[in-house]
């Protein structure tokens, strides 16, 4: 019985990850072939960009400080409190700054994808749609995917210029450090390397959450019980697959610019 | 056979004119299975230009999958399916959206589109095709008007009761003229009131237009009122047939465990001898 289980269990898998596959090579291809929805991508940009910067706000600038917090203390045993400033700058934008984003807004967004698209399949409302003559993929799948790759991008150099600023309050009010050297350290640490890596990593992470989140909506069966598990593997899967997407390009970046 | 209604609309020469045409729809033995038995098994069956088609059988026996297979929501294991004389089994999805734009369909509860007003949804179409803001309007307050919601013109579907989110449904299905309609039991769950409403919607459709529909329903009654009832036009409403006469461009088809057991006029459904028909009618 348990082999049966393990069995099916492993079918399932090989399929998801084959549907995945194919979802997320269709949803690709899209993004490059008219029609392109201007408007639901507007209307998007703003559910996706615009409603998650209090929560980039406040994890980037509270991440910031938490790392000028604990790197204070590890580097006053070396005498090199001055380099607080590099050491939070460098970590935000390598690294904290694109995760973290990627992972808060995976939790906001991936979830209310799935469970908007997968609300819309218990309700025959994607069926209507395609009976309509309007493909769901181009009109509810491709304007969030360009949409969620787009907002993230600005919503990570949001996240990272919180970060800083999160280690600047921290250093000059709580450790009664120059703020000027902070900034200065910050400054000159950062190569155009850093930024880029910084930056390539949310391209990645945005085309996973919403790939994700939309995939698993339009997956859903077993009325609003099944949108429920739609929603927690959308944000499961997608938080998981930012940091493994994180590693990779972590690597071929180092490699590119070593 | 039975007589013909006196509707010119209604008249014998028309029927065995749009007889002569290409089916619009057509079944050749399909099957369809969902980790299963098959829900549909070896069923063939057609529908011809002005002809309307309903489909009768208890719940469960795969009336809204046939319907679903009809426009290529859903593809058959084995068999062929003919839509506007093209093979739409095996046709990827894309070649699908032109044809289906040709075709109105009445889903179950409506699924109508939650977050956009009742002008939206029933313009979704036309709005899809870029055409202009006051064409759009016009249209959609004329498929209102046909369907009795003028009024609802700003609403949201959450503020319409049951009924009145199946009618709009219908004016979605109705506003870009079909080539074929689609009925999903459109009056599944309704008062009897209400359900009158609907049946009087689709004959009004049926008579004005002449478009081709399958409808399915497990409510004999309606059936009945389909066949023994026409529009019309001089009182705009629903009026019965006269005694003894109906409309012979409605037809049956009855589903049992997914094989089609009945194919006929409605003389013939009442004469059937099939034992299950026969139960089904009682």
């Amino acid at each position: 019985m348990a082999i049966i289980s393990i069995e099916g269990n492993a079918k399932q898998l090989v399929l998801t990850v084959q549907e995945y596959s194919l979802f997320a090579w269709r949803a690709f291809l899209n993004l490059f072939r008219p029609p392109i929805y201007v408007v639901d991508f507007l209307v998007q940009s703003d559910v996706i960009g615009f409603g998650s910067i209090p929560i980039c706000v406040l994890s980037g600038f509270f991440t910031g400080g938490v790392l000028a917090l604990q790197s204070a203390a590890t580097l006053a045993s070396f005498g090199a409190t001055a380099v607080t400033g590099r050491f939070v700058a460098l970590t935000m934008f390598r690294e904290l700054g694109p995760v973290l984003t990627g992972v808060m807004v995976s939790g906001r967004n991936a979830s209310s994808m799935a469970s908007e698209l997968g609300s819309m399949v218990v309700t025959e409302q994607i069926d209507a749609m395609r009976a309509l003559g309007v493909d769901p993929l181009r009109k509810l799948v491709t304007p969030r995917i360009f949409a969620c790759i787009t907002m993230l991008f600005f919503l990570t150099i949001l996240s990272d210029f919180m970060g800083i600023l999160g280690g600047a309050f921290v250093t000059v009010f709580m450790n009664h450090q120059n703020g000027t050297q902070y900034f200065s350290m910050a400054w000159e640490s950062l190569r155009y390397p850093d930024v880029i890596q910084g930056l390539v990593k949310p391209l990645f992470s945005g085309y996973i959450i919403a790939s994700i989140g939309c995939f698993y909506g339009l997956k859903t069966t077993g009325g609003t019980q099944g949108v429920g598990r739609a929603t927690i593997q959308a944000v499961v899967w997608s938080s998981v697959f930012i940091i493994v997407a994180d590693f990779f390009v972590t690597r071929v970046m180092l490699f590119i610019f070593s | 056979m039975n007589t013909l209604p006196p509707s010119g609309q209604h008249g014998q020469n028309s029927v065995l004119t749009e007889e002569t045409q290409a089916p619009v729809l057509e079944f050749q033995h399909v099957t369809i299975s969902f980790e299963g038995p098959p829900v549909l098994n070896d069923v063939s069956f057609t529908v011809a230009p002005g002809e309307t088609r309903i489909l009768l059988g208890p719940a469960g026996v795969g009336k809204s999958v046939l319907l679903k297979l009809a426009n290529g929501l859903l593809r058959p294991d084995s068999g062929s399916i003919r839509l506007f004389g093209e093979e739409i089994a095996i046709m990827p999805e894309e070649q699908l959206f032109p044809l289906r734009k040709r075709i109105g369909m009445v889903f179950q509860e409506g699924a109508l589109f939650d977050s956009l007003t009742v002008r939206d949804n029933v313009a979704y179409q036309l709005i899809q095709q870029r055409v202009a803001d006051e064409e759009i309007d016009e249209r959609v307050r004329e498929a209102l008007t046909f369907v009795g919601l003028e009024e609802t013109f700003s609403l949201y579907p959450s503020s319409l009761s049951g009924g009145m989110r199946r009618r709009v449904a219908i004016a979605r299905a109705f506003i870009h003229h079909p080539e074929l309609l689609l009925y999903d039991s459109p009056t599944g769950g309704l008062d009897p009131v209400t359900s009158t409403t609907i049946i009087e919607l689709i004959v009004k459709e049926r008579d004005v237009h002449r478009t081709p529909s399958l409808l399915v329903t497990h409510r004999i009654q309606d059936a009945f009122t389909l066949c023994t009832h026409h529009f019309d036009k001089e009182k705009n409403a629903m009026v019965p047939l006269p005694e003894g006469t109906i409309d012979l461009g409605t037809t049956f088809l009855m589903l049992d465990e997914g094989r089609l057991l009945f194919d006929g006029s409605l003389h013939d459904l009442v004469n059937s001898s099939n034992d299950f028909v026969r139960e089904f009618l009682e």
